[in-house]
């Protein structure tokens, strides 16, 4: 009991990180149809700036604020720089676009950081909590529910305020948002900049347990991606399932099977699922027009 | 139909002196090297372009075949005494069954979820190379036997030059060929419209299937030719951001240009050997060309400039 309690707290952590790259994948896509390969090197931007401006002597909690800027002014520039100049360009020429411009970001951290791994202090200390038997670490509760506030704080946004139906609106349908007066421009560098947030909030949540370096951002945008598909793209409640179903999988699949082949699980899964149900587990059919 | 015949030979004859010419004006050995390396991804190319440009399928984790087919001709001699040849032989069997094993659920799926399909496989064949280590050596990768072909030692970068040279003339005489023959047509049907392509009668999963098969084949080769050239193998030839590699070549140089394929090559390989003074500064530099040429070349070279002899020579 106690060691499943582990793998299932654990595994709702790292799945919470995934959440939230997805949902950043999904707020960009719905709102420019780009899959943004560049995602996790938000994650990657907001820990290692948090953890270079900590270590300079700024307070954690500015440092965290000034990590979520960054990410945000970079997350504007690459839309401004890289996707609208392309506009209209092919899916596949997009996706190379934000390829290209992750391996770019990871190229300046290396420079302007170092390769090394780099660790944050737990928020509020590092003594494990004994919860039935498991240990939690108590940066777990942390991410968890930082992830669950970013969500609500997401989903009021787009609901409830005039801006962010004018998000749901571009989504939709592009055409008829511009038509009714809406700068899709505009809200696409808003999808842009939040992602980016979300993203580097993610990173500094997660920091404290998994540690971060230049590289991170990789394996986290596959794993997000996978997780937006596994849900259905497009489909924010979808990205936060999927993402914690990948992390629970990854959990029990380490634990219990094999914490070699790890990093498999998802991808094995993810396969399996597109075998099953075309569209992801939530997904929309689409159905072709001729 | 002459006029097909004439260009097609034309670009044969193009490339076979480009080949042949080369060798006199390259100063040292290390460029021998650089073209050999050149003609490897460019053959590859050509096979994922096939796959991409003609039948109008992505595939993201194409990487994957071409590990297999480096990874075989490290591990057969190494592990089961069987001869460099047929081990080449052999790895591009092992990349055409997965690929019509996995090819086959995978192809039904559209758009982003054929990128995530083919991303996945990709990302699980790197991850069982990297981790099996007593086979494949593991992250740090394992030496490859020297290839021999009836007794003649194959090594030295001039001699692969020349190998790699006639293995990619062949590649590109198949793909120019195949755009001709039904199946090259049945690909472009498929390309503009499935559905119509459907509807006149060809078989759309069976070609998806076929493209998907041709390219990993392709792929497997130029990995087993980089393997022996190399005489040493690391998981990094089968991972995802060679994958990105590849299907940039593919698109830089041109959808569906077989000439283009091997121009992207050319730009994507020279550019970083080119730029190896700045070594810091590899990842920066390779990502700023993908954006940049991507942003402005987004038809592709070859397309590109073609397009604008074309409308020049109309004016």
């Amino acid at each position: 009991m106690a060691e499943f309690l582990q793998f299932l707290i654990s595994g709702l952590t790292v799945g919470a990180v995934y959440a939230l790259v997805a949902l950043g994948f999904t707020l960009i896509y719905n709102a420019s149809g780009v899959v943004n390969f560049a995602q996790g090197e938000f994650v990657m931007l907001g820990g290692m700036v948090t953890v270079f401006a900590s270590a300079a002597g700024v307070p954690l909690v500015l440092a965290a604020f000034i990590a979520v800027v960054v990410a945000v002014v970079i997350g504007l520039l690459l839309h401004r720089l890289a996707i609208e100049p392309a506009r209209g360009a092919s899916a596949v020429t997009l996706i190379i676009i934000t390829i290209g411009a992750s391996i770019l970001f990871r190229g300046i951290a290396a420079i302007i950081f170092d390769k090394q791994f780099h660790k944050l202090p737990g928020f509020t200390g590092e003594t494990p909590i004994d919860i039935l038997g498991a240990a939690v670490q108590p940066q777990s509760f942390w991410v968890l529910g930082g992830a669950a506030v970013v969500v609500v704080a997401l989903y009021v946004f787009l609901e409830h305020t005039l801006l962010g139906k004018a998000v749901l609106a571009t989504a939709a349908n592009r055409l008829a948002a511009r038509l009714v007066g809406i700068n899709t421009t505009t809200i696409m560098a808003l999808a842009f900049g939040g992602s980016a947030a979300i993203g580097a909030i993610a990173g500094i949540l997660v920091t404290p347990i998994t540690l971060t370096s230049y590289d991170v951002g990789t394996l986290l945008a596959l794993k997000g991606f996978a997780a937006a598909m596994l849900g259905g793209m497009g489909n924010p409640v979808g990205a936060v399932v999927g993402g914690l179903l990948l992390g629970l999988l990854e959990a029990f699949g380490a634990g219990y099977l094999s914490s070699t082949y790890k990093d498999a699980f998802a991808f094995l899964v993810i396969l399996i699922v597109l075998f099953v149900a075309p569209q992801g587990l939530f997904g929309r059919r689409v159905v072709e027009r001729v | 139909m002459g006029a097909l015949l004439n260009q097609r030979f034309l670009t044969l004859a193009v490339l076979a002196v480009v080949i042949a010419v080369l060798p006199f004006v390259f100063p040292s050995s290390y460029y021998f090297r650089v073209a050999s390396l050149v003609w490897v991804s460019a053959l590859a190319a050509i096979g994922l372009n096939i796959l991409m440009g003609q039948a109008g399928q992505v595939s993201l984790g194409h990487a994957a075949f071409f590990g297999i087919g480096a990874y075989a001709v490290a591990i057969g001699p190494t592990h089961l005494g069987i001869p460099p040849w047929a081990a080449l032989l052999i790895g591009a069997a092992l990349s055409a069954v997965l690929a019509y094993l996995v090819g086959r659920p995978i192809l039904r799926l559209k758009g982003h979820y054929l990128a995530i399909a083919t991303l996945g496989l990709g990302v699980l064949v790197a991850l069982v190379i990297s981790t099996e280590s007593g086979w494949t050596g593991g992250p740090d990768g394992m030496p490859v036997e020297r290839l021999t072909l009836f007794g003649w030692r194959v090594s030295g970068s001039y001699t692969w030059y020349w190998v790699t040279g006639a293995l990619l003339l062949v590649g590109t005489w198949i793909a120019l060929n195949l755009d001709e023959t039904p199946t090259g047509r049945a690909f472009r049907a498929l390309h503009d419209s499935e559905v119509a392509a459907q509807v006149v009668g060809v078989d759309v999963a069976r070609f998806k299937l076929q493209a998907f098969v041709i390219a990993a084949v392709y792929a497997s080769i130029a990995g087993s030719a980089l393997a022996f050239m190399n005489g040493f193998i690391n998981p990094d030839q089968a991972g995802f951001l060679h994958s990105v590699e590849l299907v940039t070549i593919v698109v830089l140089g041109g959808l569906g240009s077989v000439v283009g394929s091997i121009v992207g090559a050319v730009v994507l390989v020279t550019l970083p050997q080119a730029l190896t003074m700045f070594h810091e500064y590899e990842h920066l530099l390779l990502g700023l060309i993908i954006v940049v040429s991507m942003i402005f070349m987004r038809n592709g070279i070859v397309p590109s400039l073609s397009g604008l002899f074309l409308r020049r020579a109309r004016s």
